[in-house]
């Protein structure tokens, strides 16, 4: 990773990218093509699992490897547990359509059923974190000002404030948090998807995580009070800069125009 | 001045106004002269004047009914009263409705004010004289005289005595404002260098506010960490956490490396300063793959693995690390102070 | 009227008010001089009020906000009505800061119009100073006054920062730890004055109030002074007026102070203020409420100071780490140097009159502006360092250009480390270029006449655009400019055969001003033979 993260600056890079897409592309086409013959093994397993592993094999085998244990594609799923599948294949991420810095939130493909299904045939492969019961992730009642401390000792450095995400190196990014199923985002503390370290409960206990969800509850969704008005994305000076000067220095602009200009005279010359 | 070489040729010559049309006729890049003064419609018709005129009156009544409006806000409105307005979100009515109604009372007298001025005030163009600003060769010349006759009459120049003994005391006053200003914080000495962690020092999560054990850190995650026995409390407390916050990781011992970070290490656990090397902010990006820790600040990247060596930006040097093992507890516990001081460099650091 | 019939009518009211007032001040004799002021009319010379009156909404602002902040470090653990913050231990300054935005009625709305001005007043400087730069406005007599207004900016900028960190917050404090890491970068010195300016070690319990008290008093009350002296001096100049018909050098065309100047101008405070307000009602700054008490090992992604120190924070983020250890010190050049290089560059456009006077060596007073056209290198020279400032501004905000148009950080970074050599190099040849083509398109127009969009087919099957002539007064306002000549050297050796000596100096002014004013370097304005022999020659068709 280190050192594709050097080189990403090389004049060739592009053409490295368009080729990795274009290899992409046809190996995912391989991967669906040949699906159909990989799914027959029967197995004495629970009838998710069974449901799990033949997802499994058509939609995440090609990088993730035939039993989860992980190819040059895709990292081993042994161990990771219900709560990574269901973060990761419930915000869309996965299946991953390209090669990037990151992968992406985009469309779910699968139904909530599917990915408990995928979920409980991963879990299969080896103990992992689980994916939380609602009582575990539900903010009432939590503390929201200890959750907005313990936000940003741990989230803001890299998710800013409110949760409006930010930059990592090389293209890499710290997602928005705005609109993330509270499910989801005590996931993503579990198990640390993608760049993100994880905070498992060892270390942050499961009701400092549900203080940081009811936090961003209340700082960042669509009913987030902003009592200045427009909150310009939440992003700080540097929106507050550039209002200023297009709209408040452009307005006062226009209006000096008009205090200077001649009036309209009777007759054209 | 060196300027005085240039010959006046070299300077670009002015163009005087001309007088009369024979002038253009000569030089038909001559200056015309200011031209006549067209009227404005109300200059001629009173019904556009009068409408000018009530244009103005209904901006200032305008105003006036604004300022009722935000006596009104202020008073109807509760300080916390949240209403949703499209596009601009769930808002403060009280801090919209007062900031409305006194841009509205105020843009009304200015736009009114500037009507009247640019329909019926006169818009004939005056012009007017620039007189020079350097005074005349007499008027210098008697300034010149008084100001050697006062010097003169001052013994200015002759009693070097006075001259030099005045200039020395001149000097010297305000020194005292200068010492005045020692108190103004302490000296240096060795303050920057050291930090609260010492031998046997126990690691506490700052989440939980209990100790951190080995095990509760799972390879991959993130945890902070601050020296036991420093209170949130404490008069201090900002100070002492400004040097002494941890950032906690885990790494696989193999894929460490720098000898000497898996040397001070427990069991691939490692503790850097949390202080970035640079200027000082609290660095704590870290990507968990690649190992790599960036500054939200100012973006120096570190690489975690690799004894917190500096790969992108501005820092100058590592992150210091500091030494962990663990206690009869089971608990981390630093094995001494940092090696060398954290933060940002300065110039006795040496 | 006479003096007899004077004594006898009782004068009214206002009249014996002015006579009591001028017989102790001195007042006829004032408005005499200045109460039919003339000012000339243009858009552009309404940026400095745009400064001015946002500098006044500042201060009567700033006055209510003094009544409800407490500038103290002091700790406290808040219990007031915003809820996310129950319960959390902070300093007085941001606890106020809460009150006035969440428990004093309207507080909320001073804070924002006190902010919203501070950014406004920034930038209507900043515009202001480059139209008197590209105008060639601080000519003599002017360049004192230019001097003020860049000391204004530069105090501007520096008020605006110690405001900024008042309400110690989580943003402003990461603002203020970089302040004190420059500051500890200063070779020898810097530890000492970061000792004594935070009261000890960073971030110590007095830097709020010390702050206030440079916030409030020091610097308006130096910016005051500056800025009244500022206005004195336009009104002892006059101001300056572009080129036109009846527009001389040694006049000035416009309307009156009394009325027309009172309404416009005293209007436009009322406009600048009714704008603010707007924008303080619809739009959020500096929500503290969000951003958290300063705690100085936590921070937010995006950690920007406001753009008029955005500037400092890419020079800081775009240089590579360099540090020197030599004989038991270190050399921090990876700061020093942005800091070096932040008053460099100030420096540059602040000194760039005297650079000027001292190359063209003119010494008579200039009233007319120039287009920016007709003074080139001037022109480029100025769009030059603007594209410096935003190229760094860009690396300022590296990280929200890389999250918004998904772009790599590392990239930006790059981009702006070249860009700080080359965009200033490029901007400038482009901006010569396009100034030469405007100036011979002028001289076109003048030689040849405006394009009048008619075709006309000739006899012979032809067709030409009809050109119209320009009209005497625009003839002459394209041809107003002044143009220099180039300064030479003059022979070596004089005309006894002893050589002369030139200082390099000479050599590096005549070298410049062959830049400025040389052959390519500008375009000659048409004379009156090229018209005539032009005009008349169309006399035939």
């Amino acid at each position: 990773m280190k050192k594709l993260s050097a080189r990403r600056r090389h004049p060739l890079a592009a053409v490295v990218v368009l080729l990795l897409a274009l290899a992409a592309t046809g190996g995912l086409y391989a991967a669906f093509a040949p699906a159909s013959k990989a799914q027959a093994d029967d197995t004495a397993q629970s009838l998710a699992i069974d449901e799990g592993k033949k997802l499994y094999s058509v939609g995440c085998a090609s990088c993730h490897g035939t039993g989860g244990q992980g190819t040059t594609d895709g990292p081993s799923l042994v161990g990771v547990g219900s709560a990574a599948v269901d973060f990761q294949v419930g915000t869309g991420r996965m299946p991953a359509q390209q090669p990037g810095a990151q992968v992406p939130k985009k469309k779910v493909i699968y139904s909530q059923a599917q990915i408990d299904q995928l979920a409980a045939y991963v879990a299969s492969l080896g103990a992992g974190p689980v994916i939380p019961t609602k009582k575990q992730v539900d903010p009432a009642g939590a503390d929201i000002a200890k959750g907005g401390d313990l936000f940003r000792s741990n989230c803001a450095q890299c998710h800013n404030f409110t949760g409006e995400g930010g930059a990592l190196s090389n293209g890499k990014y710290a997602p928005s948090l705005e609109g993330v199923d509270p499910k989801h985002i005590y996931e993503a503390m579990q198990t640390g998807p993608q760049s993100m370290p994880s905070f498992p409960d060892t270390t942050m206990p499961e009701q400092q995580k549900r203080d940081i969800i009811a936090y961003i509850q209340t700082v960042n969704s669509s009913q987030s009070e902003n009592p200045g008005g427009l909150k310009l994305g939440g992003l700080g000076p540097v929106s507050e800069g550039l209002f200023a000067w297009i709209f408040g220095l452009g307005a006062l602009i226009a209006v000096a125009i008009w205090v200077a200009a001649h009036t309209a005279k009777a007759k054209k010359s | 001045m060196s300027s005085q070489e240039i010959p006046e040729e070299n300077l670009p010559a002015e163009q005087e106004a001309a007088h009369g049309a024979v002038e253009v006729a000569e030089d038909p890049f001559a200056d015309p002269g200011l031209p006549a003064h067209k009227p404005r419609i109300q200059d001629i018709d009173e019904r556009a004047a009068k409408r000018s005129e009530r244009a103005v009156a209904l901006m200032f009544t305008l105003s006036m009914l604004a300022t009722v409006g935000f006596i009104a806000s202020y008073v109807i409105f509760p300080v916390d009263k949240i209403v949703y307005i499209w596009p601009f979100g769930h808002v403060s009515a009280l801090n919209f409705s007062l900031g409305l109604t006194l841009g509205v009372a105020l843009f009304t007298i200015g736009a009114g004010a500037v009507h009247w001025a640019r329909t019926l005030m006169s818009d004939v163009e005056v012009a007017d004289d620039r007189h020079a600003i350097e005074a005349t060769p007499e008027v210098k010349a008697k300034v010149l005289a008084d100001f050697a006759a006062g010097a003169e009459e001052s013994a200015f120049g002759r009693r070097k005595l006075i001259r030099n003994t005045m200039f020395g005391a001149l000097a010297l006053v305000p020194l005292s404002g200068v010492v005045l200003l020692r108190d103004l914080g302490p000296l240096p000495e060795k303050k920057l260098r050291n930090t609260m962690w010492a031998k046997g020092k126990q690691l506490i999560n700052m989440n939980t506010m209990e100790p951190l054990r080995p095990e509760d850190v799972a390879v991959g995650s993130l945890t902070f960490a601050m020296p036991e026995g420093l209170e949130e409390s404490a008069h201090d407390f900002q100070n002492q956490i400004a040097k002494a916050a941890l950032m906690i990781i885990r790494i696989e011992p193999d894929n460490i490396k720098d000898k000497r970070e898996r040397e001070w290490a427990h069991e691939g656990i490692v503790a850097f300063s949390k202080i970035c090397t640079h200027v000082g902010c609290p660095i704590s990006l870290y990507e968990q793959q690649t190992h790599h820790v960036l500054c939200p600040c100012h973006q120096s990247t570190f690489d975690l693995s690799d004894g917190a060596r500096v790969i992108f930006g501005p820092a100058g040097h590592a992150l210091p690390q500091l030494r962990i093992g663990v206690n009869s507890e089971g608990n981390l516990e630093a094995l001494g102070d940092f090696e060398e001081p954290v933060g940002p460099a300065f110039w006795e650091r040496g | 009227m006479s003096t007899a019939t004077d004594t006898q009518r009782k004068a009214p009211a206002g009249e014996r008010v002015a006579d009591w007032a001028d017989g102790r001040l001195g007042i006829y004799s004032l408005a005499k001089a200045n109460m039919r002021k003339i000012f000339p009319d243009h858009w552009s010379f309404m940026l400095g009020e745009v400064a001015l009156y946002s500098f006044i909404i500042i201060i009567l602002t700033g006055v209510y906000l003094t009544l409800f902040f407490q500038p103290s470090m002091g700790e406290v653990v808040y219990h007031g009505s915003y809820e996310p913050m129950q319960g959390i231990r902070m300093s007085e300054a941001y606890a106020s800061t809460l009150d006035i935005s969440f428990d004093v009625r309207g507080g909320l709305l001073v804070r924002q119009i006190h902010h919203w001005a501070a950014l406004i007043f920034l930038a209507g400087m900043f515009v202001h100073m480059m139209r008197v730069f590209f105008t060639g406005a601080f000519r003599k007599p002017r360049e004192i006054n230019w001097l003020f207004g860049f000391l204004l900016f530069v105090l501007g900028m520096f008020t605006g920062f110690t405001g900024y960190s008042l309400p110690d917050d989580l943003l402003s404090g990461t603002g203020v730890r970089f302040t004190q890491g420059a500051i500890l970068s200063m070779p020898i010195v810097g530890t000492y004055i970061s000792m004594f300016l935070f009261g000890g070690e960073f971030p110590g319990h007095d830097f709020v109030a010390r702050f206030y008290s440079i916030h409030i008093l020091l610097l308006p009350g130096i910016m005051l002074g500056l800025l009244v002296a500022h206005l004195i001096l336009v009104f002892y100049h006059k101001h300056t007026q572009f080129a036109g018909p009846g527009r001389t050098n040694k006049n000035v065309v416009g309307m009156p102070l009394m009325p027309v100047y009172m309404a416009k101008a005293g209007g436009f405070f009322f406009l600048v203020f009714g704008i603010i307000a707007v924008i303080a009602a619809i739009a959020t700054i500096n929500p503290i409420w969000n951003i958290g008490p300063y705690r100085p090992d936590q921070v937010s992604t995006g950690a920007q100071p406001d753009w008029y120190m955005g500037f400092a924070e890419g020079l800081i983020r775009v240089m590579p780490g360099w540090e020197i250890n030599l004989w038991g010190h270190t050399l921090v050049l990876g700061v020093f140097i942005p800091l070096m290089v932040f008053g460099l560059v100030l420096a540059v456009i602040a000194v760039y009159p005297f650079v000027e006077s001292w190359i063209t060596g003119d010494k008579r007073e200039h009233h007319i502006l120039d287009r920016p056209r007709n003074a080139p290198t001037r022109t480029a020279f100025g769009v030059a360092w603007i594209t410096e400032y935003v190229v760094v501004f860009i690396g300022g905000a590296n990280d929200l250009w890389a999250t918004h148009f998904h772009l790599s950080l590392n990239a930006i970074s790059w981009f702006v480390r070249i860009f700080i050599f080359a965009g200033p190099i490029i901007a400038f040849i482009v901006t010569r270029r396009i100034c030469l083509g405007l100036q011979r398109r002028d001289k076109e127009k003048v030689l040849h006449g405006r394009e009048s969009g008619i075709i006309k087919r000739l006899p012979h099957g032809e067709f030409v655009e009809i050109h119209e002539p320009l009209g005497p007064e625009q003839l002459h306002t394209l041809t107003a400019h002044e143009q220099y000549e180039p300064v030479e050297i003059g022979p070596t050796v004089d005309e006894n055969g002893v050589k002369r000596k030139v200082s390099a100096l000479q050599k590096l002014r005549a070298r410049l001003s062959k830049g400025y004013y040389g052959e390519n370097n500008q375009i000659a304005k048409p004379t009156v033979e090229e018209y005539k022999e032009i005009t008349s020659g169309h006399g035939h068709h």
